[in-house]
């Protein structure tokens, strides 16, 4: 059963003195009280002031573009589809009979079940794909979670909403 | 005689969970209750089985990466280091030692990370509700490390076999010592909040004790089986990953109730703190990846590979056929095997304390079921 005794190791009159002026209650008080302060408020308005996630952050995935010819970095190569553990990516490539290189067709990212790795990202040899620091991708569909390759190409912009 | 009424009956059977906040996750635990004494526990496990085990037969060595992460996701970066290590150990090779100091670094404050998480919400489960908040407001300071470091917060997928595979950013060291410094004034506001307080004592004295004997037993680990009084910690046991070079003490308890894992997890706290500013002072420099072939292929054998991971010995078997995917991959997962004890801590106490108790063992279900 409960009794005072047991509260405390060894129960002497200081740990008496400090039961019957409540030290311990107060104690705690005088935490919470410290942590009133403004500048100890650390809560982020989140839909308003929108974060900034670290450069590494592994987010939506982007299939980037030469910036000075703006020409697919994609090399075809289906590293990225076969490095991925759940198999999301998809993608068909087709020799160009004038440049003779390999060039991407059709791509697509399965967004739903990825759980963002950064794998696919890893083994690109041409940094065609990059994790973004996208992080608002939320659907109203399961269809929406799969992208398609001017989805990645662009990116998808989150709505905003009036807050 | 008068027929039998319900004051009669002495037993009563209750369902705690799956649903219930203290469980800590999808834990279901049938108490035998006689009033609001507990007469035995039996627990139901598996509501958050995923078949990570079977997973793994089925991916490559390093497609099953980031899986291990989200078994213990309150400390992925402990799970990522014990099987990186056990293929490591199966391909004989070794991490170089930068990568082995900064894979110090960051379990070490995964396991700070992963204690507030634990201090946080078992203070919740007993009642205070204060150190939740601060809690969480100081394990953010290691999250934003985490997510710096290897772009993610929780399930970070922070290292590779053989290494790792980000370099460090600018102002990590910065930004390591600053929580260093940081970090130890707030353990105290958090003794300060509950080491006295009379409702916190009350509640965790001679709650749940478990004595050594039993503690080794049902094969504890980790901070419930210091607090017996056993000094068994797998980083001055079987150092792996450098952690004999870094001067520390190992907290024991004396009685193994409550109480003592609490004082024990703190004192680790403040034990990582100081493994962490002899690391990061001693970052050397060099290749942080080890000469590891592209399609791992180990050579047929096994390998056991177990660290001391917040919550105790976590431990990794792996099988190769010597393919490029493992035959079997098995887990010993600390949260499992510590949470077997559960009955024998709680039977005869009353049903408050099976909520204390459940807190103290410090259980991911994530890890549990797997």
């Amino acid at each position: 059963m409960r009794n005072p005794a047991r509260v405390g190791r060894a129960l002497g009159l200081s740990n008496l003195l400090r039961l019957i002026f409540l030290v311990d209650l107060f104690q705690g008080l005088w935490v919470t009280f410290r942590n009133q302060h403004p500048r100890n408020i650390c809560t982020e308005q989140y839909p308003a002031e929108r974060p900034k996630v670290a450069e590494r952050y592994r987010g939506l995935p982007r299939l980037n573009r030469n910036p000075e010819t703006g020409e697919p970095l994609c090399i075809g190569c289906n590293l990225c589809a076969l490095a991925c553990p759940e198999n999301l990516i998809v993608m068909t490539s087709e020799r160009n009979e004038q440049t003779k290189r390999k060039e991407m067709v059709t791509f697509t990212f399965d967004t739903s079940r990825c759980m963002f790795c950064g794998l696919c990202e890893e083994v690109c040899p041409s940094d065609a794909l990059e994790l973004t620091q996208n992080f608002e991708m939320a659907t109203y569909t399961r269809e929406g979670q799969v992208l398609t390759r001017k989805m990645c190409e662009e990116g998808i912009e989150a709505k905003r909403y009036k807050c | 005689m008068p027929d039998a009424t319900f004051l009669d009956s002495t037993e009563l059977v209750l369902n705690m969970g799956p649903q219930h906040p203290s469980t800590h996750g999808v834990l279901r635990v049938i108490l035998k209750l006689d009033g609001e004494k507990v007469l035995g526990t039996d627990c139901v496990i598996g509501y958050l089985h995923r078949g990570v085990e079977k997973i793994a037969e089925n991916r490559t060595y390093v497609q099953f990466n980031p899986y291990v992460d989200r078994m213990d996701y309150v400390a992925a970066v402990s799970n990522g280091l014990g099987y990186c290590l056990a293929i490591e150990k199966l391909l004989n090779v070794e991490a170089p030692p930068r990568a082995q100091v900064v894979r110090v670094i960051l379990a070490e404050l995964n396991r700070i990370a992963s204690h507030l998480v634990w201090l946080g919400t078992h203070a919740l489960d007993i009642g205070a509700l204060t150190p939740v908040f601060y809690c969480f407001r100081e394990r953010e300071a290691v999250l934003n490390i985490f997510e710096k470091y290897c772009g993610a917060r929780l399930t970070t997928h922070a290292f590779r076999i053989g290494g790792l595979q980000y370099e460090l950013y600018d102002g990590f060291e910065r930004e390591v010592k600053a929580f260093c410094d940081m970090f130890p004034a707030k353990v105290d506001e958090y003794e300060e909040l509950l080491t006295r307080n009379r409702i916190w004592v009350g509640r965790l004295v001679n709650v749940g004790v478990l004595n050594a004997q039993d503690c080794k037993r049902y094969g504890v680990t980790g901070p419930v089986l210091r607090a017996a009084g056993v000094e068994w910690d797998l980083r001055k046991a079987q150092p792996y990953s450098g952690y004999e070079k870094y001067d520390f003490r190992i907290p024991a308890g004396r009685n193994g109730d409550t109480y003592d894992r609490y004082t024990v997890r703190m004192e680790e706290v403040r034990q990582s703190l100081c493994i962490i500013r002899q690391a990061v002072e001693t970052i050397p420099e060099g290749p942080i990846m080890a000469k590891v072939p592209k399609v791992i292929k180990p050579p047929v054998g096994e390998a056991y590979v177990s660290i001391e991971a917040p919550k105790g010995e976590l431990g990794y078997y792996v099988v190769s056929d010597g393919s490029t995917q493992p035959y079997r991959v098995r887990v010993r997962p600390p949260s499992f095997v510590n949470l077997q004890a559960l009955d024998r801590m709680v039977r005869g106490g009353l049903v408050a304390d099976v909520v204390a108790v459940i807190g103290t063992l410090d259980i991911v279900l994530g890890e549990v079921d797997r």
